[in-house]
Order: C-alpha cells, then sequence, then structure tokens
C-alpha cells in the first residue's frame, strides 16, 4: 500500500533514482505546455494567455479525484502523505511576494528551471535570482524568525478546518476550475484581437 | 511571418493546456503514490544556497541559526530527494525542449517595449522577491500552490489564492515590462 517508499516497499536509494524520473516528467509537462516562455506565463494577468489557469487546475482536479479514488481502493493511506502545514502570517506575506516576484520576473522557480533547459537567458537571471532571494532569507532569519514560527494551525486540510469532507472539495474545485476555463477563454479572445504582434 | 529580436525564436505547437494538465496531475499522482512527497522546486534551491554556504564557510553555517538547521546530521545538504527531482525537472525540460524542437542559442525573450537590460534586470529582482517569498510561504507555486492544493492542505490553497491575486493585483504597474 503506498505511499510505497515510505512503507518500506521499496530501497530509499531506489526512491531517489524514481525522483529523477518524476521531477523529468515534471519538467517535461512544464515545457511542453509553454511555462518555457514568460510571455505565456504573463499573459495570465493580462488576459492574452491563460495557458497557467488550464495546466494548473487540471492537474489540481486531476490530483485531487485521483487521490481520493486510490484511497477508496486501499492503495493508498493519506494519513501518511505530506500535507503543507499552515503559518498564517508568515504564508500570507510570502505568498504576496511571491505574486509580485512573478508579475516582475515572469517566472516562477519550476519553470525557470525548464525554460533554462531550452536556452532562457532571461529564466537564468530568474533562477540566479533566486538564489540570492534564499541567501538574503538566510540572513535576516534570525530576525523575522518570531514571525516566521508565528500564527501555526499545524499539517491542517480543508476538511480538518470545516468537516466538509474531502470528496465535496474536489467537487468545488471542478465546479471552479470549468467557470474558470469558460470566463478565461471568453476573455482571451477579447484581448488578443487587440494583440497583434504576439504568436500564439 | 519573422520572428522579432524579442520573439520566442522557436515557437512551435505546445501541446493542449488541458492534456497537459492531465499529464501533471497524473505524474504528481505518482509521485504521492511512491514517496508521499510533494513536487518541490524551492526547497532545492535552498538546498543549494545551504551548501554553497557550507563550503564558503563551513562554521559559520553550521552556528547559523537558519543553515544550522539543515546541517545537523551530517548529510551532504544536497542529498534530498528534493533535489534529485529538481534536477530531473531541468531534464525533462530539455527533452521536451528537443522533442517539440523548441531548443535555441541562449537568448533573452521578452515583451515589445521593454529592452533587454531592463528585462534581465526585472528577471534578478522578480527571482530575488520570489526566492525571499518561498520561505516565508513554505514552497512555490509547485510545492505549496499545486501539491498543497491538491492534497486538500490549507496552506496549499491559501498560497494559490494569495500568490495569483498578489500577481494580479500587481502586474497594473509592471505592464510595460509584457505589454
Amino acid at each position: 500500500m503506498g505511499p510505497i517508499a515510505i512503507n518500506g516497499l521499496i530501497s530509499a536509494n531506489l526512491n531517489l533514482v524514481i525522483a529523477v524520473f518524476l521531477g523529468m516528467g515534471f519538467g517535461f509537462v512544464l515545457e511542453a505546455s509553454g511555462f518555457s516562455s514568460a510571455r505565456n506565463i504573463a499573459g495570465t494577468f493580462y488576459g492574452y494567455n491563460f495557458v497557467v489557469v488550464r495546466v494548473f487546475f487540471t492537474a489540481v482536479i486531476v490530483t485531487m479525484v485521483g487521490l481520493l479514488y486510490l484511497s477508496y481502493f486501499g492503495w493508498l493511506n493519506l494519513s501518511q502523505i505530506f500535507i503543507l502545514p499552515t503559518y498564517l502570517p508568515s504564508m500570507i506575506t510570502g505568498s504576496i511576494i511571491m505574486g509580485v516576484g512573478m508579475i516582475i520576473g515572469g517566472f516562477c522557480p519550476g519553470t525557470s528551471f525548464a525554460a533554462v533547459a531550452i536556452g532562457k537567458i532571461d529564466a537564468l537571471f530568474f533562477a540566479i535570482g533566486l538564489f540570492i532571494g534564499i541567501f538574503l532569507f538566510a540572513e535576516v532569519y534570525p530576525l523575522i524568525e518570531k514571525f516566521y514560527l508565528s500564527g501555526y494551525l499545524g499539517h491542517v486540510t480543508l476538511t480538518d478546518l470545516t468537516g466538509i469532507k474531502p470528496g465535496w472539495w474536489a467537487f468545488g474545485f471542478t465546479v471552479i476550475a470549468l467557470i474558470a476555463f469558460w470566463v478565461t477563454a471568453s476573455i482571451e479572445k477579447k484581448v488578443r484581437k487587440k494583440i497583434k504582434e504576439y504568436k500564439f | 511571418m519573422e520572428t522579432l529580436p524579442h520573439q520566442e525564436k522557436n515557437k512551435t505547437k505546445y501541446i493542449n493546456p488541458y492534456f497537459g494538465g492531465v499529464l501533471m496531475g497524473i505524474v504528481l499522482l505518482v509521485t504521492i503514490f511512491i514517496s508521499g512527497r510533494e513536487l518541490g522546486i524551492s526547497g532545492a534551491v535552498r538546498d543549494s544556497v545551504v551548501a554553497t554556504a557550507n563550503v564558503i564557510s563551513p562554521t559559520a553555517a553550521k552556528t547559523s541559526v537558519y543553515y544550522g538547521k539543515f546541517l545537523k546530521d551530517g548529510h551532504h545538504p544536497m542529498d534530498n530527494w528534493l533535489d534529485y527531482e529538481v534536477l530531473g525537472v531541468i531534464l525533462g525540460g530539455l527533452l521536451s525542449g528537443i522533442l517539440f524542437k523548441r531548443v535555441h542559442k541562449p537568448f533573452v525573450e521578452r515583451g515589445p517595449n521593454v529592452s533587454r537590460t531592463r528585462r534581465l534586470v526585472a528577471a534578478v529582482i522578480g527571482g530575488i522577491l520570489f526566492g525571499f517569498g518561498t520561505r516565508l510561504g513554505r514552497g512555490c507555486t509547485s510545492g505549496a500552490a499545486l501539491s498543497g492544493s491538491s492534497t486538500f492542505a490549507f496552506g496549499g490553497v491559501l498560497v494559490m489564492v494569495i500568490l495569483f491575486a498578489s500577481a494580479f493585483a500587481f502586474a497594473y504597474f509592471v505592464r510595460k515590462l509584457w505589454i
């Protein structure tokens, strides 16, 4: 039963080899979907290209539904998978900073690596920036440690917090995604008429 | 149509975005099934920063409040699952680039109304902000927003919503970079 590495069904070393292949799958999809272009990513926020919304939301609902099925079949123990912890003040602040970084730089970390792989200098500069940003964080960490650790809610899921079952959350996200696909497609159609030099 | 200097050089057709999303979901699902982990990126950059600090000044790194956390048990700071996975991300991006003939000589892609220098300065600044933000946010778009939301983690949804809302709110002020 999964997660198979945690339950000792494969060795720790094999798990690391598999990590390379899983990463390859992820990098391949990022590049193949067009996330290796900062202009495609930035398009989300100016209405001329919503590829990010389509890929991202589809991936989220596929994974959500897939996890529920794997758990239902008894193949995956959901209590053993990693759940991101929540620290309210620092994570809200961090997300705001990341959003500003994304619209200025045109990438997020994963997409910048996929773009470096096909020869984008702008992505390389973004990746260097990431390294500097994390270095700066490490330098100021002693000053902000209290803030960093404040507002800890634990490794909480949406269900822990609301009592609403995961199936309903998956259903809700699917509905939101379908609405988002429809709305963004119509916005995109209008905005693209005005932009002449961008090749789609 | 001729390619302008700022445009993508070999803009061949991308795969259908919904198909891409299904593939990405399957990769994430298999990752969780095998390792129980998230598909992260920024954690690996942190590991490389820790490893660099440890090479430049091992004693300062070990006594540092932040670096020290990752140097306790004595194994190499880059010998983590995440670091192998990110190595794969770069290889996978290259593989797709080769397959779809998008690999090109190094060049700077940018908006039509921005100089090459300005684009590169913006890229570094954006990277610095994003990098700093990932540590406060406990992950980036991949590890926190995508993997977190997909595993029903409240923190993941929180990062996803605020990150996209923040980029959207700020987009107007930097529109000259892109349109």
